[in-house]
């Protein structure tokens, strides 16, 4: 396998698949695009299979590297390698498209092959930020795939979709123009390269720093996102199809933690140290007063989205905690948020597909007439409120172990997650499953069909191995961590 | 792998497979099975833990770890056993009561269409308690802590149709959420002060840490230990229900009543007592963290004991009475007597597990009516039952020679001795408490199985007040307890209910009778060996033991104490009350309107924390979300740009939106090529 260049198969083998699936036609072929795409998915996935397998946990640097040039002229080049935080992302992509493309089965009946095809194309560009390792390459990739979701939103999504479409291109869009900026100006410090490794090396003063920290932020603190800028999210999700909300929640968020990781913390150093307080009080405050907001939801998709924002929040304190627990916490909690999140849109979207409604009001006693769904739902309930045994669990704990060592007060507020989770994810579902059948609608409701128990039985046992055995996952972190620590506790400011 | 560690792994594994088993494949291998099954995996449980007892009281403790959980940094989190003394009697508690209440439930539960799910459940508990209680380190507590609240959430919400009981699991849940808040914070200083969350090393350590200060508020220093022993300490009360984290435990009466036996009395809220006594290494080290523990116990024993004395539903009653008995073992645990709370622990889990499904007995026979004024005189129909929740009430009371005797006195005798600041104030709540605890334990068994039969009796004053509180309340007759109301009628006699339900009611009464006798060794000799740490200048169980020749003498020197007349005041008073004056309390809660009405009222608490904590988190986040994210951040910030949006709306609404998608790939495809073609090569 070793002879394969795995990075690149990860990434055009989706996207191939989707322009594959697009030469289907039009909707009269829909099976034949589903098969197509149903295909790619596993293929795309199977060609990353091999990248944990033959991982090399104690081999520090990038692994699977790949190098070829592109522009010339600039220095940028087609440069690809992981190390274990991006394999874990990546894994988690290329998986979460085969659920995507099973998930649209049935429910999308309208310009199927186009839907498909953008999943494809996305999961492949996604898969190209993750290993890109040229900074101008992995900015083509990351702004690419704002490309897909925006349609994947504005065509199959809900009434207000244009709004919402919009709101998320021109907030992201925005957020990450600076962000070229500052690579152009590392760029020139660097004598000319994108590599990130030549930009590793980079010494800075600290006022430029901080600048490039901040144009960073934008780019980053917009996906992930963080408040206050986080109210693109919550409209995307109502508008997005199911399998839209799915990749958002799972894939898409998480390039803002992993931009973070990548690009901020090893290239300016010292002014994430320095301003490492206000990104905590921010994530402090997505934890605490987001999770009120989202006590307080009347609509599923709202509620879980303002949720993911209160969970993305332990993702942007563990980083910026500089600890061993800290940051491979946040990584998990990544890993578990892409599965629960996702899993917790899957279920909205069951009871969406049946009821067309996402308020709560128009449900109660969904589990009369649906009690194999709602064993699911309530497991994934129980690890968006991070019950031990979960997933969901695993990231939080690490967090809150390395707040505490940083400053008890973080801990604290952190840990605040313990009620406010639990309190708007098990209300709501009390609203939603249990108490009698609400209405008749309720009472004319089936129960989850072998398709949709295929993707919530993969997902259940995912989130409950790697809350009983989160070892498997979190081995591969261990030396690429460690080596991210070791870029940030040395001073890039440059020697007077 | 030994024999022995095979045999570790088998007791809590057995339940864990049987509640697979029940709960996945249920549907398919049918409720008879289901129950097989899982009473099998129970028989299993409890004769590998009686095997691995048996081991561990001949000298075989066993500390080690089963698998790596997580590695981070440079700390390892494991997966472990510590099987000691204590673990040890807990687990053979736990299992015992738990093949009781599975045998129970056959009988309980027989026409409840969910009876494979409650079999599963029921075992799933058992095997969380037991992961709870033989962990060897603070994650896997943390674990089994968490998954017992899980389990206790899913049966008091096992009639999900129920808007009272569905209110009650989602109450118990968030209120044990704010113990463990607090419960986590103490790990996490744990984890931080000692580099480890394994028990041994912490404890070994701990006395090197005890001079540590930390500084929460800029300017105050407070002990390390006592710190950490108060959050841990406020997870215990939410796990066992302490003032004032107590409040979701008579709503969880909600749930069948044999998870009201196994889960909110003899196993899972006995956790924290557990769990203090576990860490009682730390715990002596912190005079403060002691104080406070024997304050909210002794504030938790009497003014719940109070609340139980004007309660009418039986189930209430017994939840109230163990609200108390926790506090009392809460005390003793503030006062150093480890060996005491957790031998209070034992005998309480066999004489309110006894209480418990007596009442529930006493509940099928009045099909489901739960209102003890609607019983009366139902001794002679139901011969065995009234006999079992005698020896319950006897035993709960505190009168000898029964098991509650033993326990109950020596946590008195040991507020008396002890020495840590506020042991008067305990020992004074006490005191008293031992007369209220004589008085409602004897009024449940007077008011339900003695005097008129009220049952049969329609136009009773009592019966007519009931019925009119239910109709005021929306309840029908019927109090609601259970999926089928079979309305048998009023006029069909109570009976004797089927052996699946008196079998472990005698099974457990005689523990409740007997158990006491074992005080000698357990209390006083060195049974719990190096599990249980006492500082010597604890000095209470010392005195104690040189005092203790035998529990004969036991007995025969309570005679001359104030405890035990107190407590026969209390039976008295409900004699006098119940059978011998009936139309008294009556009048008695008519003269003492305001004081009953506090105590109906549970001191307010109930209406405090819906009124501030529920009502000002939603109106808090209600706030922010219309305030901050609609208000501020949207409608001022983002679409104060919102000129630019509507112009970008406004061009894509013209385009059809089926060639969005077109337009957009074409756009990212010719921007690479552009890029690539015009600098490349």
């Amino acid at each position: 396998m070793q002879g394969l260049p795995l990075l690149s198969l990860a990434i055009w083998v989706p996207i191939v698949a989707g322009v594959a699936v697009l030469f289907t036609g039009g909707d009269r072929n829909a099976q034949a695009a589903r098969v197509v795409a149903l295909i790619g998915a596993v293929l795309g996935f199977a060609v990353t299979v091999p990248l944990y397998t033959g991982f090399d946990l104690l081999q520090a640097g990038f692994q699977f590297g790949e190098l070829k040039p592109w522009i010339e002229t600039f220095n940028i080049n087609y440069h690809l390698g992981i190390d274990g935080i991006s394999l874990l992302l990546i894994l988690l992509n290329s998986f979460t498209t085969i659920l995507v493309v099973v998930a649209a089965w049935e429910v999308i009946q309208t310009r199927v092959a186009q839907y498909l095809a953008a999943f494809l194309v996305l999961s492949g560009l996604m898969n190209g930020v993750f290993s890109a390792l040229d900074a101008m390459l992995f900015y083509v990739f990351f702004e690419a795939t704002l490309i897909p979701m925006f349609v994947i939103i504005g065509v199959w999504g809900g009434p207000n979709r244009v709004y919402a479409a919009m709101k998320f291109f021109l907030y992201t869009l925005l957020g990450s123009l600076l962000s070229l900026v500052a690579l152009i100006v590392l760029y020139n410090a660097a004598g000319g390269s994108f590599a990130f490794l030549d930009l590793y090396a980079v010494q800075l003063p600290m006022i430029l720093q901080v600048l490039v920290f901040i144009a960073f932020f934008m780019a980053f603190a917009v996906k992930v996102p963080m408040w206050p800028v986080h109210t693109w999210l919550p409209d995307a999700h109502v508008e997005a199809p199911t399998g839209g909300s799915v990749v958002l929640a799972a894939i898409m968020l998480k390039l803002g933690g992993y931009g973070f990781l990548r690009l901020s913390l090893p290239i300016v150093p010292d002014a994430s140290l320095y301003l490492a307080p206000v990104v905590i009080g921010l994530s402090l405050i997505a934890v605490v007063y987001i999770g009120l907001v989202a006590l307080v939801q009347t609509d599923m998709k709202k509620l879980i989205a303002y949720s993911s924002i209160s969970h993305m929040g332990f993702v942007t304190l563990g980083i910026f905690l500089f600890n061993a627990q800290g940051v491979e916490g946040a990584i998990i909690q990544m890993i578990s948020h892409g599965f629960v999140s996702g899993a917790l849109f899957l279920c909205v979207g069951v009871l969406y597909d049946r009821m067309h409604s996402r308020q709560i009001a128009d449900y109660g006693g969904v589990a009369n007439r649906m009690p194999v769904f709602a064993a699911l739902f309530m497991l994934f309930a129980m690890a968006n409120a991070g019950l031990p045994g979960t997933s969901g669990f695993v990231g939080e704990f690490l967090v809150i172990m390395g707040a505490v060592k940083v400053n008890f007060w973080y801990a604290f507020a952190a840990a605040i997650t313990l009620i406010f989770g639990a309190a708007y994810t098990l209300w709501m579902y009390k609203r939603v499953m249990f108490g009698a059948v609400a209405n008749s609608h309720v009472a004319g409701l089936k129960d989850i069909n072998v398709r949709e128990f295929l993707i919530l039985g993969v997902l259940a046992v995912l989130v409950l191995v790697m809350g009983v055995w989160p070892q498997p996952f979190a081995e591969v972190l261990h030396v690429s961590v460690s080596e991210l620590l070791a870029h940030v506790s040395y001073s890039k400011l440059p020697v007077q | 792998m030994t024999e022995m560690q095979k045999l570790y792994l088998l007791v809590p594994l057995a339940p864990l497979a049987g509640a697979i088993i029940a709960g996945l494949f249920g549907w398919a291998i049918g409720r008879r099975a289901a129950h097989v099954v899982t009473i099998l995996g129970m028989v299993v449980c409890l004769a590998a833990s009686f095997l691995v007892y048996r081991d561990v009281m001949a000298g075989n403790v066993f500390n080690g770890p089963v698998y790596t959980w997580l590695a981070s940094g440079n700390i390892r989190f494991e997966i472990g056993f510590l099987i000691d003394p204590l673990s040890a009697t807990m687990m053979m508690v736990v299992s015992f009561v738990s093949l009781m209440v599975h045998i129970y439930t056959i009988g309980y539960m027989a026409d409840d269409p969910g009876y494979q799910r409650f079999f599963s459940y029921i075992s799933l508990f058992t095997f969380s308690m037991l992961m709870l209680v033989m962990s060897n380190n603070f994650l896997q507590l943390f674990f089994g802590w968490e998954a017992v609240g899980l389990v206790s959430y899913l049966l008091i919400g096992f009639w999900y149709n129920r808007p009272t009981a569905i209110y009650a699991n989602l109450k118990a849940f968030l209120v044990n959420r704010v113990g463990d808040f607090g419960f986590l914070l103490g790990i996490a200083l744990v984890l931080m002060y000692f580099g480890t969350l394994d028990y041994a090393a912490v404890f070994a350590n701990a006395g090197r840490l005890a001079a540590n200060t930390v500084e929460l508020f800029p300017g105050v220093e407070w002990s390390l230990i006592t710190v950490i022993c108060i959050l841990l300490f406020i997870g215990a009360m939410g796990k066992s229900a302490q003032f004032p984290l107590h409040v979701w435990l008579p709503d969880s009466m909600e749930g069948p009543t044999p998870i009201s036996a196994l889960i909110h009395a003899a196993t899972m809220v006995t956790a924290g007592i557990f769990m203090v006594a576990r860490m009682s290494p730390l715990f002596e080290l912190s005079e403060a963290a002691l104080s406070f523990v024997l304050f909210i116990g002794a504030i938790t024993a009497f003014f719940m004991a109070l609340i139980a004395t004007v309660q009418y539903d039986i189930k209430r009653v017994v939840a109230y009475s163990t609200l108390s008995q926790l506090g009392y073992m809460t005390m003793a645990l503030g006062a150093s007597a480890y060996s005491a709370a957790i031998f209070h622990l034992f005998t309480h889990a066999f004489f309110k597990a006894v209480l418990f499904l007596g009442a529930g007995s006493v509940i099928i026979a009045m099909h489901h009516q739960q209102d003890m004024r609607k019983m009366g005189g139902l001794a002679k129909y139901m011969p065995i039952t009234y006999l079992t929740v005698l020896i319950g009430a006897i035993a709960n009371a505190g009168l000898p020679p029964f098991a509650g005797f033993f326990s109950k006195e020596t946590i008195v005798e040991a507020l008396k001795h002890a020495t840590v600041p506020g042991a008067g104030f305990a020992y004074a709540l006490a005191v008293a408490g031992v007369f209220v605890g004589g008085f409602y334990s004897f009024r449940l068994v007077f008011y339900a199985f003695h005097g008129k039969e009220r049952f049969a009796d329609p136009h009773d004053p009592d019966v007519r007040a009931a019925d009119a509180e239910a109709a005021a309340a929306g309840h029908h007759d019927d109090h609601g307890h259970d999926e089928h109301d079979d309305h048998h009628g009023e006029a069909h006699k109570p009976h004797e209910s089927p052996w699946v339900v008196t079998f472990p009611l005698l099974m457990l009464a005689i523990p409740s009778v007997a158990a006491g006798w074992l005080i000698g060794g357990f209390v006083y000799g060195n049974y719990f060996g190096s599990s249980i740490t006492v500082n010597p200048a604890h000095t209470a169980m010392a005195v104690m033991a040189q005092n203790f020749h035998g529990v004969i003498g036991m007995m025969s020197h309570a005679l001359g104490t104030l405890p035990f007349w107190l407590a026969v005041a209390g039976a008295a008073t409900a004699w006098f009350l119940y059978i011998i004056r009936p139309e008294l309390p009556g009048r008695l809660r008519r003269q003492w309107g305001v004081a009953v009405t506090i105590l109906m009222e549970k001191y307010g608490l109930d209406r405090f924390n819906d009124w501030f904590f529920a009502g000002g988190a939603r109106a808090l986040g209600t706030g922010l979300w219309k305030g901050g994210d609609v208000a501020l951040i949207d409608n001022a910030m983002v679409n104060g740009s919102a000129r630019l949006v509507g112009w970008f709306a406004a061009v894509v609404r013209h385009v059809q939106s089926g060639y969005i998608y077109h337009y957009a790939f074409a756009m990212i495809i010719g921007v690479l090529l552009l890029l690539t073609l015009a600098y490349s090569g």
